[in-house]
């Protein structure tokens, strides 16, 4: 086990490499470069730098220098200092920008994974015991409607409906009074009423696509010979299910589960950017469409890290979950 | 039920009502089975041998129908199960299965949990039916696995099943089924996954067992050599009915049954008839919608006549201990006679 981890660890690291290597290229990819776009931004303000200052700004920034170079002094920024390069739109550090958000985020979507799970699992398992029974029918029904309704329609029906019926103030995750007020129980009050609405809309969405992929394959493991083995054992109809199917069942769930390290990163960014939450999301949408490129670059680089190291985490765990991988 | 019974089946009916009509995969079964005795079940696919144990393990098939019969048990403990009565999730059922009817699959490849190691999977049933803990589950575990002849039980209690063989694999499952000393042990078809050699070592392993712990066997299997090795008594099955049972000898030179007799001289034997083709019975096993009204053999066998064959269903003639279905179980008791 102890081997197969370092196997795993150590081959991430090339692969990394090669990431991290391809996120420059990318940000370097966009027409025109810092300094133009700096130039273009002032001219729009009124003001004006010669070409001449334009040329001794890029020598001063290094962007004359050869790719390579360039891409070692940026990435050996991030890794020695955790440095990932200046901001042009917001004119912040990109790293101060993204750890400001970093917190929220990963609560809303850890949370909405979490609910997702809790409700998936339960009635996945449920719907296919008592397959094509009235709940299994119910629950399907409400699986295509969860599935079939966008996320960011179903945000606005929410708030629409929690500001027209319940009067409640929606969208954010505070109300304006407490935007910059110190940590109080009120606040957390006031944080609880706003958070539900990403909650039930993130969760619902993946909920009803996990339901029926837990239901399908519980379905087939349901039929196996080694189940009906357990019932011999005169094992309850309980520990039979949770204990030998649901054990192979949550196999496929696992495998995927590093990739919700990304996704938590990066949130749901058009439920985000509708329901007006200060999280990842939406800073990272903003990047592009303002080609902030070390902004974007940065973010294009941490999701790529998170996909490799979630990857990682999903094999660790499968092989630590399910015995064939591990001695295969 | 007479003292040395064990199992007692009486008029079993489980069918399978199917959109295309009602199916009775099993249709009337009676059989018993003594103590510390070996039942051989013969039959070909779909003639409910299977269906008939899952029914005295109350581990039908969600579209099954026990509908009607009555399967009685006296295990050694000495108290009396009314299984046919019993829930499919009841506590009662619950407290038979593993602990005094044990069962062992056909697929040793899928019919062991993948993910658990095959000691704690016996470790599961003997704390729940011995409430052993842990430490005293896993010696018996051992033990269990040293008493199924498995190589370097002490290491092999923490093998997961794809790191064994097939052979392998049937011996754990063996175990897992012998955990709780049954008083019976049902075996599906448990050499036909395997290669002739393993399956001798197993059919071995059984015998060995079967008399170490004087418990009972139900053997269903469709070949005719491995019945002659193992059981005393043997049982055939034909549609759902069981048209023959006699002891091991009685069936093998003296059947009763048209069915029987047709199946044994389509076993190709050395040193007889060579050079000449194996008889075959002719035609096809009927779809289980329309079974043949009278004896469902009727259309198939050669002493049938119509009028009788093709109407009434045959009874239940008995000859000491050997008990044929067939209008004409004399007339082939005669012929016996002569030979």
């Amino acid at each position: 086990m102890v081997a197969f981890i370092l196997r795993r660890a150590l081959l991430a690291i090339p692969t990394l490499i090669f990431i991290s290597f391809i996120s420059f290229v990318i940000i370097q990819l966009p027409p025109g470069d810092y300094v133009s776009a700096y130039a273009a931004e002032l001219r729009r303000m009124g003001d004006y730098i010669s070409p001449l200052q334009e040329a001794a700004m890029r020598e001063q920034l290094g962007l004359n220098d050869p790719m390579l170079v360039q891409y070692w002094r940026w990435i050996s920024a991030i890794v020695l200092r955790g440095d990932f390069g200046y901001s042009l739109d917001w004119n912040a550090p990109v790293s101060n920008l993204i750890w400001d958000r970093l917190g929220l985020t990963l609560m809303i979507s850890s949370a909405s994974l979490v609910i997702t799970w809790l409700i998936a699992i339960p009635v996945g398992v449920y719907s296919a015991t008592r397959q094509y029974s009235f709940l299994d029918y119910l629950f399907t029904v409400f699986g295509f409607l969860g599935k079939g309704v966008p996320d960011f329609l179903l945000a606005l029906v929410l708030m629409w409906l929690s500001f027209s019926y319940l009067n409640l103030n929606v969208g954010g995750l505070f109300s304006p009074e407490f935007q910059n007020a110190p940590w109080t129980l009120a606040k957390v009050w006031d944080l609880a009423t706003h958070l539900w609405i990403p909650l039930v809309v993130l969760a619902t969405g993946g909920a009803a696509g996990l339901i029926r992929v837990m239901r399908a394959n519980m379905l087939d493991e349901l039929g196996k010979p080694y189940v009906e083995t357990a019932y011999a054992q005169g094992l309850s109809e309980g520990k039979v299910v949770w204990g030998y199917p649901v054990r192979v069942a949550l196999n496929p769930f696992i495998s995927t589960v590093g990739w919700a390290l990304p996704a938590l990163f990066s949130g749901d960014i058009i439920v985000a950017v509708v329901l007006n939450l200060p999280t990842t999301g939406p800073l990272l949408l903003q990047a592009l469409k303002m080609q902030d490129m070390y902004l974007a670059g940065s973010f294009i680089l941490i999701l790529s890290v998170f996909t490799v190291i979630g990857t990682l985490i999903s094999d660790i765990l499968l092989a630590w979950f399910d015995p064939r991988i591990r001695y295969a | 039920m007479p003292p040395e019974r064990l199992l007692e089946l009486d008029d079993v009916q489980v069918h399978f009502p199917l959109r295309e009509g009602l199916v009775k995969a099993v249709n009337g079964v009676s059989y018993h089975v003594n103590k510390g005795e070996v039942l051989g079940i013969v039959g070909e696919s779909g003639s409910g041998k299977s269906i008939t144990a899952r029914a005295i393990m109350r581990l039908l098939p969600k579209r099954a129908v026990a509908a009607g019969g009555s399967i009685r048990l006296r295990p050694r403990t000495g108290e009396e199960f009314e299984l046919s009565a019993l829930d499919r999730n009841s506590r009662a059922i619950r407290q038979v299965r593993g602990q005094h009817i044990g069962m062992v699959f056909q697929e040793p490849m899928t019919a062991l949990s993948p993910v658990h190691t095959i000691g704690t999977q016996i470790m599961r049933t003997v704390q729940l039916h011995k409430g052993l803990n842990r430490a005293d589950a896993r010696a018996r575990a051992i033990d269990l696995l040293a008493k199924v002849q498995m190589p370097r039980p002490s290491e092999m209690v923490d093998a997961y099943p794809h790191q064994l063989s097939g052979g392998m694999r049937q011996r754990a499952m063996i175990a897992l089924a012998i955990s709780c000393d049954p008083s019976l042990l049902i075996a599906d078809e448990p050499t036909t996954a395997l290669d002739v050699t393993t399956e001798a070592q197993i059919l071995e392993l059984l015998k060995q067992l079967q008399s170490e712990m004087g418990m009972a066997i139900i053997f269903i299997t469709h070949n005719f050599g491995v019945i002659a090795d193992i059981a005393d008594r043997v049982s055939v099955m034909y549609l759902g009915r069981i048209v023959e049972t006699a002891t091991v000898d009685d069936i093998f030179y003296a059947p009763k049954h048209p069915y029987t007799k047709a199946l044994l001289r389509s076993i190709p034997r050395l040193g007889v008839d060579q050079g000449r083709r194996l008889p075959t019975i002719p035609g096809m096993v009927p779809d289980p919608f329309s079974v043949p009204p009278g004896c469902a053999f009727n259309p198939r066998c050669t002493y049938a006549r119509p009028g009788i064959c093709d109407v009434t269903t045959p009874p239940a003639k008995h000859f000491g201990n050997q008990i044929s279905r067939c209008h004409f179980a004399e007339k082939l008791a005669e012929e016996h006679a002569h030979v």
